[in-house]
């Protein structure tokens, strides 16, 4: 009988703590999206602000930050170490003990937007007076979810094409037709440039840059992804199709895109035994702050640059970058608010481009700009660049070529899973699992899937 | 009622005999304060078992049934997820993944493993010394020994294929042919066997020398005696290798997801790889499907429970334990 008496109790005990831990664990009620900050640029600020997922120490950070922590006044702020963790970030949110502001990069505003865990931010545009016509509108309509802005375009990035001149002039082919704009002449480039030793690749003539670079060049054939309005893919369009197997076909021309990643993950990718500088990699598609990099650690490599180039022969880029949100049930709205003009304003910028102009005069070194989702900064920051002889030059006009002609995907509810889709089509080409017909028909189906519940459960909580 | 007269060092003193019934009370109530006193030493591990692994697990249990983002409320779907897992692809891509995985690594894990306690277990006084070294790797973090795979097993210019090299062979692209990414993991997971090694030492040491000595009188050659005499005798220590290795290689996740899927392989990911619990860490927390994900621990830990039943029955017939008859 006792023995019974304890195993009960025992078992109530076991309940008894459950159920404790169960009012702790559930309804949190998601997020508190109600926004009744008053946004006023004159008003005088204070609380916290505590910001996650903004981690830059350059002068190009700091500079903007005391910029910022001068306009916000007696606001406290705590920039929060590391790199955005979402799950942190949206158990903090579902905690009711969100960060006042968030810093992430602009292809993720979509999902944190359809969940709930960002605010639009139309009453913080207008109440702080944030010009949003200075913005880029590939930016923007990243950062745009159903009509509704829900961040701030802060960093700006797009491609170059980059190319080792002397091999390029060994193989009888110019900078031309490497950039995309003749893709036969692209793959017979390619070609001319690769070289095998022994069976084994020792030059790779163009990488392709797959798969992360599969939407440029489908918008380079002026197709898309994804509609306008982010809610019908097309993944399986023909211009999808072409694209996949013309740059898969630039990787089988050279034994495989095994060979070519093998060789490319044995490069010193950062250092003075980068590709270009040790005359192994004949031209790829990059992002700009790779020229910086190349400048930086082998100045004398024998560079070559131009935009990417659509199959008509005009500068086009995917534009990338960082954006704020204010995440929804933040207690210091305005101030996050304030923040996020602050940091993205024409000011801003200039003072961080007058740091690292100073601290480039300091080294000896050029300055090649920098650049941001806010176009009028960029103008004024071009006007800061300064010469770093060829073929830097070049490659810096390139870089703000391309910035005037980029495209991007809008905001969807459904970013990583579009993503994990076109992602896993591109792989299992270059895999050799599948066709690119049959592997981008797969993608389209669970893209779509993914778009249709990310967006009728947008709805559904919008009439909630 | 009776009293016993009892003599003690001052003099004599009477005590009271408990009749059977008043025995048992006491027995009951000495047993009862023992009960309590364990239960009190054991409380902050029952309090650490029952928030940190049985509630997270009733909870799993439920988020399984729902459909749950982290940041909006739980909304019951029944065995929705549980259906959409038996017609996922990846789920059943990853499963086969780990399925070969752990075929190929245990057994030879363990054959590597035993090889190399019996060579300790000869290398007398030098023991100690590669104890130490085979031991060390076992200290290396997974995601260091995932980025090291990388390196190690470049097809262009690993260490690997460079030694092979030196015998006339053309070593595969091991990190980038699918063909090959599997058995390369597999080579790589033996850079950690140096805890299995040291328990099969150990057991190998408790052998009694007298079995050995007592075969020899009987002709035993090598082969007889390790056949008859260790295996038997350290089967038990076996046994327990393989159901660690087989769970482990059931869950195995950081080497893989560092090389293939971590900071360096954002978007290219190599499907030979996704092994069922990376696929169960993006559906968490890339794409945060908290549910699909629960529904898809408790799918492995079913699996993960049927093969251990299904080991624990086989050891019958070949674990001996001394303590048997």
């Amino acid at each position: 009988m006792t023995r019974y008496r304890f195993t009960a109790g025992c078992v109530a005990g076991a309940a008894a703590i459950a159920l404790v831990l169960s009012g702790c664990a559930v309804g949190t009620g998601g997020a508190a999206g109600g926004d009744d900050a008053d946004y006023d640029p004159d008003a005088d600020l204070s609380g916290e602000l505590s910001v996650m997922g903004f981690s830059g120490v350059d002068e190009v950070a700091t500079s903007r930050v005391e910029y910022a922590e001068a306009e916000l006044g007696d606001v406290e702020v705590e920039l929060i170490e590391g790199d955005l963790d979402i799950q942190q970030f949206l158990s903090a949110v579902a905690s009711g003990e969100p960060p006042e502001l968030l810093y992430a990069d602009r292809d993720q505003i979509g999902s944190l937007a359809a969940r709930g865990a960002i605010i639009p931010l139309e009453r913080c545009i207008d109440g702080e007076g944030i010009e949003m016509d200075q913005f880029r509108e590939s930016a923007v309509e990243q950062v745009t979810l159903d009509g509704e802005v829900y961040g701030i375009p802060e960093f700006n990035q797009v491609q170059v094409t980059m190319a080792n001149a002397d091999l390029l002039s060994a193989a009888g082919v110019t900078i031309e037709d490497v950039n995309g704009s003749d893709r036969a002449a692209m793959t017979e480039a390619n070609k001319a440039l690769t070289k095998s030793d022994g069976g084994s690749l020792s030059v790779i003539g163009v990488d392709s840059k797959l798969p992360e670079f599969l939407p440029l060049w489908v918008a380079a054939a002026g197709g898309s992804l994804l509609s306008d309005d982010g809610k019908t893919a097309s993944l399986d369009s023909q211009e999808a199709i072409d694209a996949l197997t013309w740059a898969v076909g630039i990787y089988d021309d050279q034994g495989g895109f095994s060979q070519v990643k093998a060789f490319r993950d044995s490069a010193d990718f950062f250092g003075e035994g980068n590709q270009f500088a040790t005359n192994v990699l004949g031209a790829m598609p990059m992002e700009q702050w790779y020229i910086n990099v190349l400048n930086e650690v082998s100045p004398d490599a024998p560079m070559a640059f131009d935009t990417v180039r659509t199959t008509s022969g005009e500068p086009i880029a995917f534009a990338g970058g960082s954006a704020w949100a204010i995440p929804s049930g933040t207690e210091n709205a305005a101030a996050a608010c304030r923040w996020a003009k602050a940091m993205t304003s024409v000011d801003a910028w200039r003072a961080a481009a007058e740091a690292r102009l100073a601290v480039r005069e300091e080294e000896g070194k050029p300055f090649t700009g920098i650049l941001t989702g806010n176009s009028v900064a960029d103008e004024e920051i071009r006007g800061m660049v300064t010469s770093g002889g060829e073929p830097w030059d070049s490659g810096i006009e390139a870089m703000y070529e391309a910035n005037d002609h980029t495209v991007s995907l809008p905001a969807n509810p459904a970013d990583a899973e579009f993503e994990q889709a076109m992602q896993d089509a591109v792989n299992s080409v270059l895999n050799g699992e599948a066709t690119p017909e049959e592997a981008l028909a797969e993608a389209q189906e669970s893209a779509q899937k993914a778009l249709d519940e990310g967006w009728q459960t947008l709805e559904e909580r919008a009439s909630e | 009622m009776t009293s016993t007269a009892i003599r003690t060092g001052g003099g004599v003193a009477d005590r009271h005999t408990a009749t059977p019934e008043e025995r048992e009370r006491n027995r009951r109530r000495a047993s009862r304060r023992n009960v309590w006193s364990a239960m009190l030493f054991l409380s902050p591990w029952i309090v650490g078992f029952l928030v940190f692994t049985a509630w997270p697990m009733i909870y799993s249990a439920y988020l399984s049934l729902t459909d749950y983002d982290v940041i909006n409320d739980p909304n019951f779907v029944g065995l929705e997820n549980y259906a959409q897992m038996a017609t996922d692809p990846k789920v059943l891509l990853a499963l086969g993944n780990t399925a070969f995985f752990t075929l190929v690594q245990v057994p030879l894990y363990v054959v590597v493993s035993l090889a190399l306690a019996l060579l300790l277990d000869r290398a007398g006084r030098a023991s100690g010394f590669f104890r130490t070294v085979f031991f060390l790797p076992k200290m290396t973090p997974p995601v260091a020994v995932g980025v090291l795979f990388l390196l190690l097993f470049n097809g262009q210019n690993g260490l690997l294929n460079t030694v092979l090299g030196w015998f006339g062979i053309d070593g595969p692209a091991w990190t980038t042919d699918p063909a090959w990414v599997k058995p390369g993991l597999i080579l790589m997971s033996l850079w950690t066997v140096g805890a299995s090694v040291i328990i099969l030492l150990a057991a190998l040491r408790n052998v009694p020398n007298e079995l050995y000595e007592s075969a020899k009188l009987d002709g035993a050659g090598f082969w007889r005696t390790s056949f008859s005499i260790t295996l038997p005798m350290i089967s038990p220590a076996l046994f327990f290798v393989i159901i660690v290795n087989t769970i482990a290689g059931l869950q195995t996740f950081d080497e893989a997801y560092t090389a293939f899927f971590g900071a360096g392989n954002t978007t290219y990911s190599n499907d030979a790889a996704l092994f069922y619990v990376i696929y169960l860490f993006q559906q968490a927390f890339e794409f945060l499907n908290m549910g699909y994900a629960s529904a898809m621990a408790w799918g492995l830990f079913v699996v993960i429970m049927i093969v251990t039943a299904i080991q624990l029955i086989v050891s019958r017939r070949f674990v001996y334990y001394e303590g048997d008859r």
